[in-house]
């Protein structure tokens, strides 16, 4: 079987996954099947039979497990989004520009994609000016006190995740050239390393977002190990970040608190409230959001309460757990789905990762081997970084969770970073052939 | 690079692995951890699927608590309904979607759902989900009598105040009356009318179950503990000798009987009790000095939370209290024993508390633990648990508590608290008079055991307590004590 035999199998099966869990929604919600959820299904699967052809054109020798895999992380986000909110069909307009973003991606770029190396310094300008972007006066708006959002008037997106993508093509090119040179360990060659954990620092302090500092700052860990092998600079870097974070933690209050919430989200005696400013137990104030989603991520058990037979919301129709279609899309999965449905979900990342680790070590030369992991590493980081929020493992940071929480910017960015995979692994595959 | 690739990989698979862990930790290890916090408004809304058991009398059989079914979303919701509205609010409690659960409904949450059973009816549970049909909890009988119930708190009427009623042979809970009182019903959706009552007292909080978390100067009534402190010395004997000038010198100061004008003289300790006669008290409390007393207090269940089926913060211990904090000195010089030893000095106690010390003593000595709950019924009808009496411990010893017992019915007969006797039985009982200083503002007590005879053991045993008050405790709560103990001995011809 060919890889692309292969992905028009897997997507056949995701478009099945797909038609049935939104067949089960409508099912726990209206007690009788509705036409309608096959035809989404249907156009669900429709859509991304017409990006496999794009990709049987112009990247005939990809992987053929990614684009399913991304198929079904989209059918988990679809429907859970449907689940949550039946009236905003807005998810399903995003993913339709995403996968319209991967064909245009792949089509432009369908010859060499390595023409981005020569653009290395315009992309690290992109990603410093995108990080930026959100702090700038008029058009950067504040979300509950993180600055993550530009508001351009006709359209809102969250430059940061166009960012990390500008980040990694950049570290890519830049590391290849330079990678010898830093392996040497000379001083003056950890100015550039200085001054990216400079501008982590500066991001935490602007937007008050340690999440994607965190991301970033980890993606460039990850490349610098990779293109030099030196694991010490891992370990100086990490110090470094550990360092500034520990710093500014008692410099900033927003970073301060996300941190007193992780640490302790429940109280037995009030406490000082930041949003009311009076005295009330933690978990009825700061740490709400995260204590109610871990009721949410509890009350599934191992087996899950069925798609559709969650608690979200109290009988009056009141919001049990605020940002479930965003932040907290993973404890409503949790809830609805159990143990067994999250861990199912968290396991199509993990070979969604695998996948993209391959390419990387497929792949001939030093930029697509760089540019392969560092998107893959992202990719996996931020899975890490917000389900870990959510489960407590790290700070709870808004983030999105790739291809499944609600968010135009977010998904079309990660269609973006599969049409990179895609066209990494066809070129690698298409050489090894010849 | 490709080494350094692989190993960047099995990092990566890591921290995304790290997830299934975490995930796994939270939905079956602290899974039950999680259900079991009160602000767990989702599990809170996922029980209102179960069809929660009643809360009933058994004698007359009556529903304190039942369900309302509604059709929400296109699944049935078993809303609360409380039949019997003020009446047992306290005790009963609520539980809404909106305000959390309080009283038994929130203590006993886990039988009322089922999610606390024993194995067959966990099969049952575990089949109606399985069959799509809704779970059963299982049915709670109480203790209550609720005829005695609306009698006590006809009786407290708009006084704030509480009447605690007990079997002290078993412990059973026959009346738990709180006043002002609240309409459960209204919790959910009309929360403010709540507080938007009359009651003659300064601070009305009908939320509060004054019978078990109410503290209140406990006045004369503490005499009965003192008078057993005193016997269990072995110091003093009810012919104990005393000289009564009216007064009492406590580190130099004066502190009067309660009627000044007519000092008793040479008098013995019975007759002091009889006739509450504080400077006796404050003598022997001197001689005895204050850990003694709070021993003796202790043996009778103070200094702990009484144990009662309701939650914990719905219960609280009684003694001494500084700054709002439960306070056992260490040294005997930290308390005035004088004034203690009648009741004043700091000393706080609970209704609940104080039946339990008449009870004890109307029984040979013998504290049982309160119980306001018979038996939990599963729905087919099983005893899923059936509260056994359990003896908390002797308190004093028998001759002792005969010897107080004896005094509390001459109090009755002849004494401060003649308006509690009734025809038929033997009642034992003792006033108090909690002096706030402040005309019309005292807390006025009875507390009392009734027997068949002198020589049998109680049978009941009750205490009343009573806010802002301008008369005494023996012509305020007494006739509210004989009314309420009548309104339960009438139905007891052969028990």
């Amino acid at each position: 079987m060919t890889a692309r035999t292969r992905e028009l199998v897997g997507l056949v099966l995701a478009g099945l996954i797909a038609g049935t869990a939104l067949a089960t929604v409508t099912l726990a919600r209206d007690a009788e099947l509705s036409p309608s959820a096959l035809t989404y299904g249907g156009l669900f699967l429709a859509l991304y039979l017409a990006a496999h052809v794009v990709v049987r054109r112009t990247a005939p020798y990809a992987d053929g497990a990614l684009l399913p895999l991304a198929a079904v992380l989209t059918a988990f986000g679809l429907t859970m989004n449907y689940r949550l909110d039946p009236s905003g069909g807005r998810q399903a307009l995003w993913v339709l520009i995403g996968v319209a973003g991967l064909c245009a991606v792949l089509v432009v770029l369908r010859h060499d994609y390595r023409v981005l190396e020569s653009y290395r310094y315009l992309f690290g300008v992109a990603a410093v000016v995108l990080l930026l972007l959100p702090s700038a006066p008029v058009i950067g708006r504040s979300v509950e006190g993180v600055r993550l959002w530009v508001d351009l008037g006709v359209v809102q997106f969250q430059p940061g995740e166009l960012a990390k993508i500008c980040l990694v093509v950049f570290l890519a090119g830049y590391l290849r050239e330079k990678r010898e040179v830093i392996a040497q360990g000379r001083i003056k060659d950890f100015g550039p390393l200085l001054a990216i954990w400079g501008a982590a620092m500066l991001v935490i302090v602007q937007t008050n977002d340690l999440g994607s500092a965190l991301l970033n700052f980890g993606i460039f860990l990850a490349m610098l190990y990779v293109a030099t092998g030196r694991a010490l600079f891992v370990a100086a870097g990490l110090a470094l970040f550990v360092g500034g974070a520990t710093f500014l933690y008692t410099a900033i209050d927003r970073v301060n608190q996300r941190v007193t919430i992780w640490l302790a989200p429940w109280t037995d005696e009030p406490v000082y409230c930041s949003q009311t400013g009076e005295l009330l137990l933690r978990q009825d104030c700061d740490s709400y959001q995260l204590v109610k989603s871990l009721y949410s991520i509890g009350n599934g058990g191992f087996g899950g309460t069925g798609l559709g037979e969650g608690i979200f919301r109290a009988p009056d129709g009141a919001e049990l757990i605020p940002a479930l279609r965003t932040d907290f899309i993973y404890s409503a999965i949790a809830q609805e789905l159990g143990l067994v449905g999250a861990a199912a979900l968290v396991l199509v990342f993990m070979v969604f990762v695998a996948r993209g680790m391959r390419i990387a070590l497929h792949a001939q030369d030093g930029f697509s081997k760089l540019l392969a992991a560092g998107l893959t590493f992202g990719f996996a980081l931020q899975t890490f970084v917000i389900v870990g929020g959510v489960l407590r493992i790290v700070p709870l940071t808004g983030i999105t969770l790739p291809f499944v929480s609600y968010g135009g910017t977010s998904i079309v960015a990660n269609f973006v970073l599969l049409a990179l995979l895609l066209l990494v692994s066809n070129r690698a595959n298409a050489l090894s052939r010849t | 690079m490709n080494r350094q690739i692989v190993r960047l990989t099995y990092v990566a698979l890591a921290l995304v692995g790290a997830l299934v862990v975490m995930t796994t930790y939270w939905q079956t290890w602290a899974a039950a951890g999680l259900a079991d916090r009160q602000d767990n408004a989702i599990k809170r809304v996922a029980e209102f699927a179960v069809d929660r058991g009643l809360i009933l009398t058994a004698q007359p059989r009556a529903r304190l608590a039942r369900n309302r079914p509604r059709e929400v979303g296109g699944k049935t919701l078993y809303f609360r309904a409380y039949p019997q509205g003020k009446l047992t609010a306290h005790l009963v409690g609520y539980s809404t979607v909106g305000k959390s659960r309080t009283g038994l409904e929130r203590s006993l949450n886990d039988y009322l759902t089922a999610s606390r059973a024993n194995l067959s009816t966990l099969v049952d549970s575990a089949l109606d989900e399985l069959r799509g049909k809704p779970i059963k909890g299982n049915h709670v009988v109480t203790t209550l009598d609720l005829e005695a119930q609306r009698v006590a708190m006809q009786q407290l009427g708009d006084q704030c105040g509480a009447v605690v009623a007990l079997d002290p042979r078993t412990g059973k809970v026959r009346v738990l009356a709180s006043s002002p009182s609240f309409d459960p019903n209204l919790v959910e959706d009309r929360f403010d009318q709540i507080s938007n009552i009359t009651a003659r007292c300064r601070n009305p909080s009908p939320l509060l179950n004054r019978g078990s978390a109410g503290l209140f100067v406990p006045g004369s009534t503490f005499k009965v503990i003192t008078a057993a402190a005193a016997l269990e010395s072995r110091r003093f004997t009810p012919r104990s000798q005393f000289t009564d000038p009216g007064y009492c010198l406590v580190y130099g100061r004066r502190v009067n009987n309660f009627d000044t004008s007519r000092p008793f003289g040479r008098i013995d300790l019975e007759t002091a009790l009889v006739h509450s006669v504080n400077s006796v008290f404050c003598n022997i409390g001197k001689s005895l000095r204050a850990k003694r007393i709070l021993d003796t207090a202790r043996r009778f269940g103070f200094y702990e939370r009484p144990p009662l089926e309701t939650p914990a913060d719905e219960r609280r211990p009684s003694g001494l209290y500084d700054d709002g904090r439960l306070y056992y000195p260490e040294e005997n010089p930290d308390v005035d024993a004088g004034r203690m030893a009648f009741g004043q000095e700091r000393m706080l106690v609970t209704p609940l508390q104080m039946a339990m010390v008449a009870g004890a003593i109307g029984n040979g000595g013998r504290l049982f633990e309160p119980q306001a709950v018979a038996r939990i019924v599963s729905p087919r009808g099983d005893v899923v648990l059936r509260q056994r009496p359990r003896l908390i411990r002797q308190a004093v010893s028998r001759p002792t508590a005969d010897a107080v017992a004896r005094m509390m019915r001459l109090a009755v007969s002849r004494g401060t608290g003649t308006a509690a006797q009734i025809p038929g039985w033997s009642v034992g009982g003792k006033t108090g008079t909690g002096e706030t200083g402040v005309a019309g503002s005292n807390t006025t007590w009875f507390i009392a055991f009734a027997s068949r005879d002198e020589s049998s053991p109680a049978e009941l045993a009750i205490a009343v307590v009573l806010e802002n008050q301008a008369g005494t405790g023996g012509a305020t709560a007494a006739p509210i004590a004989r009314a309420v103990m009548q309104a339960i001995l009438s139905q007891r011809g052969n028990p």
